[in-house]
């Protein structure tokens, strides 16, 4: 417990969530009515689906210093347009390989479905990315 | 960006103590004014209150705002409120955005009160970068054809027809069987009244086949919908032959259906004597019992609310994307079983005990259950299949009943007490199984057709659970009955109305407006590649003269296209490739 105090005197990361208006916003939503708390580094951004998600915003994010990015959508299956998360899931896969290659560590990135009922797992994925992400240090490429 | 300069206006809510009591406003009011094309910021005790709103729009008008961003709760509740606040005051809603620090921030920040004042400005920042590019939009107006298509003859499907056609709309009511009715057709009496159905049935048949607005097309199956609210185009197939029909709204009743279990499934279809409820039920109204049975089991939650499924038939299903995901979730039910409390089942195995004990009341009628889920009025059901002496008992749900063949007929299913853990030993005559109800596997065709997503379940999925339960994600196109879940027959007719009265307020207005978050080509950087058309889940897409084209009233605004468009030339409106990447770029920078 120190040493993770010390950490986090030392770095806060700042952590980009995309978040599709249906199930995973409504999730962040749901965590807030709850009053779940979970650490302050993570920004949202809302998409209305996760399917919107351009790879190029995401790589925007980490060419702009970010620490760490969320993507995050309905359940398999449960998709308000019925397969964005799948194109997404096929872009994600993608998007971790494209990262190796620009020196990015690929775990900074991280995909998760989140219901509109999942209020805790909404803030258990964010206080374990905060923690994940503050043992991996800054983004690299920010201190080129 | 909009032709003139960007003047926003920032209102921070305190929502009382709820984000004021953790979070710094005024300091962030502050905050806001420093911040590019900001020309105006206060902060408001209750921004949605009247005095807040009036204070908006005064704003507005004072200092020519052309952007407003309240910073406040959820968009998911309040924007439409704040939308038309600022329509009020003159200003196009597309032109305002919601900065959320209640529910994103203070409430889930309680005791980290300066991070999160400084969170809460990050996130006011994001809101001014992307409200900086927004543009105002039209929301353009369709036709909506006073004709309508009811799928599924069932009860659901006949209200749903007979409610439209006393609205004065012509209706399309088309059934893949050849003979209305659905699953009442296969049922004996209703509880809790004990009605016969063919009492309840055959004069609603009757009123359907003669009212003169509504055509019955029986032994007929959707083959294809094209078009989009307001103006479908539907092919309907019956015995190779095909009719169009044009209509502007679309209910679905297809209804479920009742789960037959695989063979071997608790010794059904192995041993004789084993059936369903819905054979029982068979059973009783053909008065073909022989030898009255000295001892029933009925045994609840067969295949349901746990893992036992071993057989779903996944033949038939096309190897498209769709299609196998939807094979991926039916796989899993044949692993896991239908996870589901169907609601019915409890009910209808109290009926048919209650039904054997009046023709036998020497029989002995055991219902072995897990729960016994009886709500409302049917409480006093329950009560009543106990006065006439129905043994109800809690066994172990999780070993399965084993049943076992004894001479001369008999039966002997073991089970275990669950309040004494006790191996009970029950020699019988008949075991019934009490079953869950099942999508139609047709289903999955008709939503693909129609683009509504399926549940997890299996079941149709309504565009909110709680708020639009009759509604799916394809506007004009509405639910009845159990296609979305299980439901008996008071609760499909309460969905039968009210989808019939949402799909009649659409016609009975004859227009209706979109919301303007569709995609839009930009026909200089189109090269006609097709990727769009063949992505896009709605058919909004599509290729002329080598260049892609939007069809407005289809696009449903997922923005698919516009992140898989390889030359960019795709723009979802309201949530372009700028005003994400605005908010990308003010996340990340303190100072813009």
């Amino acid at each position: 417990m120190m040493q993770e105090a010390k950490v986090e005197a030392e770095f806060e990361p700042t952590i980009l969530a995309f978040c599709c208006n249906w199930c995973s916003y409504a999730g962040a939503d749901l965590a807030g009515t709850s009053r779940f708390e979970y650490p302050t580094n993570v920004r949202i951004i809302r998409v209305m689906c996760s399917g919107r998600l351009d790879p190029t915003f995401v790589l925007s994010a980490f060419r702009w210093g970010a620490d760490g990015v969320l993507i995050t959508g309905c359940h398999p299956g449960d998709c308000h347009y019925v397969q964005g998360n799948y194109m997404m899931e096929r872009r994600f896969a993608f998007l971790k390989e494209a990262l190796t290659h620009l020196g990015i560590e690929p775990e900074r990135l991280k995909l998760e479905w989140i219901s509109a009922g999942e209020g805790e797992k909404f803030a258990a994925l964010i206080r374990d990315a905060t923690q994940r992400i503050k043992q991996l240090g800054p983004n690299p490429l920010k201190a080129t | 960006m909009g032709k003139e300069e960007p003047r926003i206006g920032v209102f921070v809510c305190y929502c009382g103590v709820n984000i004021g009591g953790v979070v710094n406003v005024p300091d962030v009011v502050k905050y806001a004014k420093t911040l590019p094309n900001v020309s105006y910021s206060e902060g408001n005790i209750y921004t949605c209150s009247e005095a807040g709103l009036a204070s908006l729009k005064k704003a507005i008008k004072e200092h020519s705002l052309n952007r407003v961003i309240v910073a406040s709760c959820t968009p998911r509740t309040h924007e439409p409120l704040f939308r038309s606040a600022c329509r009020e005051a003159g200003l196009n809603h597309y032109l305002f955005e919601m900065a959320n620090i209640r529910e994103q921030c203070s409430w889930v920040h309680a005791h980290r009160q300066e991070k999160a004042t400084k969170k809460a400005k990050d996130i006011v920042r994001m809101a001014v970068a992307r409200a900086t590019w927004l543009e105002p939009h039209d929301e353009p107006e369709l036709e909506i054809k006073d004709t309508s298509l009811v799928v599924g003859g069932g009860i659901a499907g006949m209200t749903a027809a007979l409610t439209l056609a006393d609205q004065g709309f012509k209706t399309y009511l088309v059934e893949k069987e050849p003979e209305l009715g659905g699953n009442l057709r296969g049922l004996h009496k209703l509880y809790p009244t004990m009605q016969d159905t063919r009492d309840i049935l055959e004069p609603i048949v009757k009123s359907v086949k003669a009212n003169k607005l509504i055509e019955v097309l029986t032994s007929t199956l959707v083959s294809d919908v094209k078009g989009y609210v307001g103006n479908f185009k539907v092919t309907l197939s019956s015995n190779n032959e095909k009719k169009d029909v044009e209509v502007g709204t679309i209910i679905v009743a297809c209804g479920a259906k009742n789960y037959t279990p695989p063979k071997g499934l608790y010794q059904y279809g192995v041993f004789p004597n084993i059936m369903t409820q819905l054979e029982l039920d068979a059973l009783l109204r053909e008065e073909k019992i022989k030898k009255p049975p000295e001892r029933v089991v009925m045994i609840q939650c067969v295949g349901a609310r746990k893992g036992e499924i071993r057989a779903v038939d996944l033949a038939g299903f096309p190897k498209s994307d769709t299609a196998r995901l939807l094979a991926k979730i039916l796989k899993a039910k044949k692993e896991e079983g239908w996870p589901y409390c169907s609601k019915i089942c409890c009910m209808n195995a109290i009926k048919n005990a209650i039904l054997v004990k009046d023709k036998f009341p020497q029989t002995d009628v055991i219902i072995l259950y897990g729960d016994v889920r009886v709500y409302k009025e049917y409480e006093d059901f329950y009560s009543m299949a106990r006065e006439s002496q129905v043994k109800f008992i809690k066994h172990i749900e999780e070993v399965t009943p084993e049943i076992a063949q004894e001479p001369e007929g008999k039966l002997t299913v073991t089970a275990y007490d669950a309040l004494s853990g006790q191996e009970l030993r029950l020699p019988c005559d008949w075991v019934v199984l009490s079953t869950p109800l099942i999508p139609h596997k047709e289903e999955v065709l008709l939503a693909r057709m129609l683009k509504i997503p399926i549940s997890s379940d299996g079941f149709l999925m309504e565009a909110h659970v709680k708020l639009r339960p009759v509604d799916t994600q394809t506007d004009g196109i509405f639910l009845a009955g159990a296609g979305s879940g299980p439901k008996d027959v008071p609760e499909s007719i309460v969905s039968a109305k009210a989808a019939a009265a949402r799909a009649g307020t659409l016609m009975a207005n004859k227009k209706m407006r979109t919301e303007a978050l569709t995609s839009v080509v930009d026909e200089d950087k189109c090269i006609g590649c097709g990727l769009c058309e063949e992505i896009c889940t709605y058919g909004a897409h599509y290729l002329e003269d080598a260049k892609s084209h939007t069809i407005a009233a289809l696009c449903r605004g997922c923005g698919a296209c516009a992140a898989e468009c390889p030359r960019r030339a795709i723009s979802m409106q309201h949530f372009t490739d700028e005003q994400v990447l605005a908010m990308v770029k003010a996340a990340l920078t303190e100072e813009s």
